[in-house]
């Protein structure tokens, strides 16, 4: 089976002074997060698409989708203390309602970035099908340099270099046993859910994103997001 | 829903925009499948128009022929992967004697506002249409051009005379073989002659009784009712050979667009007693005709198969400008783009 899960579990405290998570501030008249969910009711494959929000925040992000979406696939569960640990969170909420399966798969996504397209979505869904993992990813627009916050160590070649973006999409069991397989310290060094299956040796396949599909982060995101969307006359 | 469209914003060149969608409970959320292009997409796109029009009209999502899967659909009618074929004329109003494709405050697709290259299509219930499984996708995604030429033997049908004995095509472009396709479908005991300009594209039209060079007709030939299909600078001549060739009291549907005013020998109209009846658009009438034709006949499919020229899928917006231009070359038939955008 298909699953989603749009993890909304920030506090947004790059956000500045806003006591509101970012997935919860809005963008043409309604909550950056909504927009994200309304893309993924979408995709009928899915069994399930689970929103994973803090725990002070569960009330509120139920309220929000009862208001705005009609789909009963969508399921509010509680986010851990950092991404991976909510990732597994949903995995366990999957496994204790619709069962294990080899050949399931969980496509992840930020809650923060609503510009994800169909085809992106539909591209990480065949992907993951056919694939243990797999990322989106956009090619590096400036040059990437290496280093400390003092020095450059190396200026690796641009045309090797991208950005990762999300979905993340995984075989559900391929990347539990990978995550299990780690030690605490290689998770602690976990930036990111890739480098679950990459550090347990799995390959990843690029799924082609879009720039557009960026993460609204700060107060300047926020600003551009707005001025990028059009209302329909 | 924030929904990605595609944009035409100045010649040659699209860029992605991003649109805040209200969809409502009469509404469908369409993701498009195949987009076929048709002469007017590519006179915005090499930027043919007046600067007056484009500067008007411009930005805009091109395309308004294709079909699509349902992805949503609130009352649940149709499931989501349902194929169906989109409607571009959108009425605002009804009116008891004027067509809804004639009638002025109706929106058109891709001329006016935004066609279907979009990454969803939100559209009202009345402007889609369900295919039946057995209809290939590339062939539909041009039903809309199919159901202009239902438009015009339609209007046929109700102004001419009982005469149809001779039925006579001018064009042997796209809109002149789906309209021979047709004729053959609902005048099966007429004659059917084709009068083009390109032997090559002639000889497509196999199953026609007839074909003539438009240099080459015979002086004394006589034709029934007329059907114009030429467009451009082509329609003078055209509807000139109309005239002289239609038996007195015939009928010409004029269907071919023209940027410039043609001559027309009103003497002769006159003398006559022609008809001359242009047509346009289609509205969901004329696409249910379309789709009742074709799954009533095989052959007609087949036939219209056979005008699929090129196809391509695109995935980036440079693809899809590789797709305009590489129609720009194409001899015959028409362009279907698999949209994975």
């Amino acid at each position: 089976m298909i699953y989603a899960q749009i993890l909304a579990g920030g506090k947004g405290t790059r956000m500045g002074n806003v006591p509101m998570p970012k997935q919860f501030l809005s963008l043409a008249d309604k909550p950056i997060l909504i927009h994200t969910i309304e893309k993924f009711v979408l995709e009928s494959r899915f069994t399930a698409i689970l929103v994973a929000c803090p725990q002070d925040w569960l009330s509120h992000t139920q309220d929000l989708i009862k208001k705005y979406i009609t789909d009963d696939r969508v399921q509010v569960v509680i986010g851990g203390a950092e991404r991976n640990e909510t990732l597994m969170n949903g995995i366990a909420y999957i496994h204790e309602h619709y069962g294990e399966h080899d050949d399931d798969i969980i496509v992840t996504h930020d809650a923060v970035r609503p510009f994800v397209t169909g085809r992106i979505i539909n591209d990480n869904i065949e992907a993951a099908l056919k694939h243990a993992a797999v990322d989106t990813v956009v090619a590096a627009i400036d040059t990437i340099v290496q280093g400390t916050s003092e020095e450059i160590e190396t200026i690796p070649l641009r045309s090797t270099m991208f950005q990762g973006q999300t979905p993340q999409s995984f075989n559900i069991k391929t990347l539990v046993s990978s995550y299990n397989s780690l030690s605490n310290q290689q998770r602690a060094t976990l930036s990111d859910a890739c480098k679950i299956v990459l550090l347990a040796g799995h390959t990843i396949k690029e799924v082609r994103g879009e720039n557009f599909n960026f993460k609204i982060t700060t107060p300047y995101d926020l600003r551009v997001a707005n001025a990028l969307v059009e209302r329909r006359g | 829903m924030l929904n990605q469209v595609y944009r035409l914003v100045a010649a040659r060149q699209f860029e992605v925009q991003t649109v805040a969608e209200t969809v409502t409970a009469n509404d469908l959320v369409i993701r498009p499948r195949f987009l076929s292009i048709c002469h007017a997409d590519q006179r915005y796109f090499t930027g043919n128009r007046p600067q007056a029009i484009l500067k008007q009209k411009l930005a805009m999502a091109l395309i308004h022929e294709g079909v699509g899967e349902v992805v949503e659909d609130p009352q649940g009618d149709f499931k989501p992967g349902t194929l169906v074929t989109m409607i571009p004329n959108t009425p605002a109003e009804k009116d008891p004697i004027i067509e809804e494709n004639y009638l002025p405050t109706s929106k058109f697709r891709s001329s006016g506002y935004d066609g279907f290259m979009q990454e969803y299509v939100c559209l009202a219930r009345d402007r889609v249409l369900k295919l039946p499984e057995n209809f290939d996708p590339q062939m539909s995604a041009f039903i809309e051009m199919i159901s202009v030429g239902v438009q015009g033997l339609s209007q046929l049908e109700n102004v001419m005379d009982a005469d149809n004995k001779v039925i006579g095509i001018w064009g042997d472009g796209n809109l002149g073989y789906i309209t021979a396709v047709l004729v053959k479908q609902l005048f099966p005991t007429s004659q059917l002659i084709i009068f083009g300009r390109h032997q090559s594209k002639l000889t497509y039209f196999s199953f026609s009784d007839q074909t003539y060079l438009v240099d080459e007709i015979p002086a004394g030939l006589q034709i029934s009712q007329a059907i114009e299909c030429t467009g451009g600078r082509g329609s003078e001549q055209a509807i000139a050979q109309i005239i002289a060739h239609l038996r007195p009291m015939g009928t010409a549907i004029l269907m071919g667009v023209s940027e410039d005013p043609v001559g027309i020998d009103t003497r002769d109209v006159l003398a006559k007693g022609i008809t001359l009846r242009g047509t346009s658009r289609s509205g969901r009438q004329d696409f249910e005709k379309a789709i009742d034709i074709l799954a009533a006949s095989p052959v007609t499919r087949e036939r219209l198969q056979n005008l699929i020229g090129y196809t391509c899928q695109v995935h980036t917006i440079q693809d899809i400008i590789n797709f305009f231009e590489h129609n720009l070359t194409n001899y015959w038939g028409k362009a279907v783009m698999e949209w994975d955008v």
